[in-house]
């Protein structure tokens, strides 16, 4: 123990002097940052504790036809970004790879801030969440994916807050424990999500077993890039030099970036050749919303180019040693990722269930645009995690991790 | 290696030489492993008869529930007077921002005899219910008696889950109730009270709407699901959910 971050032999006073002693080591431009991030949450907070006080029907956008909107996009790009940081958590922390280690501990805690995030977005989404905590408990549905995605992702969150603590006060054989544990409650968790989607075969848009694995991949290569984001903006806050082992390690989650990204692409291009040569009709009429459609700028813009082509060729020609070009690299991915989740979920419900009987108003696509409220609650998630990750560089200082 | 090969096969004795008995044997073990292999196959596929049905023709004899509740629609009665929406929305005090039963519309620009036609739909109260299967707390569930999809109210998280499960469109959140709501076959309001109909099709004045139970040979909705003369069908079958709600004209 005593070779913690945490020493034992501090006491509850001496902890308090440190802590605020790390919070005000941090510039003008850390205070902004969390002053901005924090006052993004907490307007994300405020909106979604009227909206459902208030009914959502009179705030959100969403439809009795579309009924999951933008919040629900925005709680699988943060779990799905909370499962891939966990995964390059792992590759260290876990399997022992040196390359991966610096990174370890940064990696847990923000995917508990991600998961966090998360969960933040789907209490905005869930209409009476005091009935989810109750009879989530007493009342389960073992054929739900809903239930065990729930339960997983839940059950991964106590074991990441388990393990980081354990680092923190420096036992790394139950961290370990705890962090394999939640890796595979994750990855459960992640393939249950996909299921929620993929099982539906009424659905053809999402039908099929293409989801869970296209959802690990993505969650690999959207992690990879969240802590080489993460990691660069740590540097700056803390003011610390990229450190020859740093930078390897960099270059090595830029690598499982790349790899990812090419899975991704080959995913996405053989996912719509298939459609466009099969042409089954909901599948078709999705795909062609988001290649030709209302959906294309989001598509081609957000998920091609900003999620995969961007941060490829970024990412090829930064070497590993362009620390700005991985940076703006990374930002990209997330930014294009959250583009694709959102088509991913949103284009699987404009396809109207009755489009095959030429019924009136089921002939053409149906229409969403997230509302304000349902923005600056996405928004407020966001927030969060900056908020969270800005705090937690200065009170865990910094995440120096130790050989283990 | 292929010279031992070749030696093998030079040293097989060949099928000349086989006894009459050993060759009985032979062919007694045969039959013996596809009679384990057809029985295995006859068991599965019974099993299978058990859970399918509810699709015309596939499974005349038995329904899973006592009484299977079950609607047929002659739509080529229906004239969209929408008392049936009316008589729904009164019954089962459904606020005008939802519906639990509604009627499409459908353009036959090409049509000799008519240009439009129109479909009431409504829970379709499926055999394989997607809804009930992805609801995390069971809040909506077949009974399992009469095998309505139920909604227990006050489990609901407000997931919407089943609205996007559901391939019919049937369900909408409820803001008083708070929970997702949807038809029932008047089963609280009705049939619990020992009235035999739902409150649309006892409203309907074009008896496009036959309501009963699937399971008894004597019902009407058995013999017009079972006749043969008109064509039957369910809206969207490749969603596998084995609909309880039959479609016809005539």
């Amino acid at each position: 123990m005593a070779n913690g971050i945490v020493p034992s032999s501090l006491t509850l006073g001496e902890i308090e002097s440190a802590l605020v002693g790390r919070l005000r080591s941090g510039g003008n431009g850390y205070y902004v940052a969390v002053l901005l991030s924090g006052v993004l949450m907490l307007v994300g907070a405020i909106a979604a504790l009227y909206a459902t006080v208030g009914g959502h029907h009179t705030i959100y956008n969403v439809t009795r036809e579309i009924p999951w909107g933008v919040l629900i996009s925005g709680y699988i790009f943060f779990v799905v970004t909370a499962t891939g940081l966990c995964l390059i958590s792992s590759i260290g922390h876990i399997f022992g790879s040196k390359t991966f280690m610096p990174i370890a501990q940064r990696a847990v805690f923000l995917s508990i801030v991600t998961l966090m995030s998360g969960f933040f977005v789907i209490l905005a989404e869930i209409k009476v969440p005091i009935r989810m905590l109750i009879y989530n408990i007493i009342s389960p549905n073992f054929t739900s994916s809903i239930w065990w995605m729930g339960t997983l992702y839940g059950f991964a969150l106590c074991l990441m807050i388990f393990e980081f603590i354990f680092l923190l006060i420096g036992r790394h054989r139950p961290a370990i424990a705890c962090g394999f544990v939640a890796l595979l409650a994750e990855i459960a968790a992640i393939s249950n999500l996909a299921g929620v989607f993929g099982l539906l075969n009424g659905r053809e848009f999402w039908h099929g077993p293409y989801l869970p694995i296209f959802f690990i991949a993505s969650a690999m290569m959207v992690g990879a890039s969240a802590i080489i984001f993460f990691q660069i903006l740590a540097q700056k806050v803390n003011g610390e030099p990229f450190t020859p082992m740093m930078r390897t390690c960099l270059a090595g989650a830029r690598k499982v970036a790349i790899l990812m990204i090419c899975i991704i692409l080959f995913f996405t291009i053989w996912r719509t050749v298939s459609t466009l040569v099969g042409m089954p009709n909901g599948q078709y009429v999705g795909v062609m919303a988001m290649l030709t459609g209302p959906y294309a700028l989001s598509f081609w813009g957000g998920e091609i180019l900003m999620a995969l082509l961007a941060p490829l060729v970024l990412y090829i020609l930064s070497r590993g040693t362009n620390i700005r070009m991985m940076l703006l690299a990374s930002g990209l991915m997330l930014l294009g990722a959250f583009f694709m989740r959102y088509n991913m979920v949103i284009v699987g419900q404009i396809i109207p269930v009755y489009i095959d009987l030429n019924v009136t108003g089921f002939t053409e696509l149906l229409q969403y645009f997230p509302s304000t409220n349902e923005i600056i609650i996405t928004l407020g998630a966001f927030g969060l995690t900056g908020f969270l990750f800005l705090l937690g560089e200065k009170i865990f200082n910094g995440h120096k991790v130790e050989d283990h | 290696m292929i010279r031992n090969l070749i030696k093998n096969k030079q040293q097989n004795e060949g099928v000349e030489a086989l006894s009459n008995d050993e060759r009985r044997h032979f062919l007694k073990m045969g039959l013996k492993l596809t009679g384990v292999f057809a029985g295995g196959s006859l068991l599965s596929l019974v099993s299978v008869v058990v859970k399918v049905y509810a699709t015309p023709g596939q499974f005349k004899d038995k329904y899973p529930y006592r009484p299977h509740y079950s609607m047929v629609m002659h739509l080529d009665y229906c004239v969209d007077c929408e008392r049936c929406i009316e008589a729904c929305a009164a019954t089962n005090d459904i606020p005008k921002y939802g519906f639990r039963t509604n009627i499409l519309e459908r353009q036959i620009p090409d049509g000799i005899d008519q240009q439009v036609e129109f479909m009431p739909v409504l829970c379709n109260h499926c055999n394989v219910a997607q809804c009930a299967r992805v609801c995390p707390t069971a809040a909506t569930y077949k009974n399992e008696q009469n095998g309505i999809v139920m909604m227990d109210v006050k489990k609901c998280i407000g997931c919407l889950s089943c609205q996007l499960a559901c391939p019919y469109n049937a369900r909408y959140f409820n803001e008083e109730k708070w929970a997702v709501d949807k038809c029932d076959f008047c089963f609280d309001t009705r049939l619990s009270k020992g009235v035999d109909l739902t409150a649309c099709a006892e409203a309907c004045p074009a008896g496009v709407r036959i309501f009963g139970d699937i399971s008894d040979p004597k019902s009407r909705v058995y013999r017009e699901v079972h006749q043969v003369s008109r064509t039957v069908w369910v809206l969207r079958p490749e969603a596998g959910t084995k609909p309880n709600v039959f479609y016809t004209r005539g």
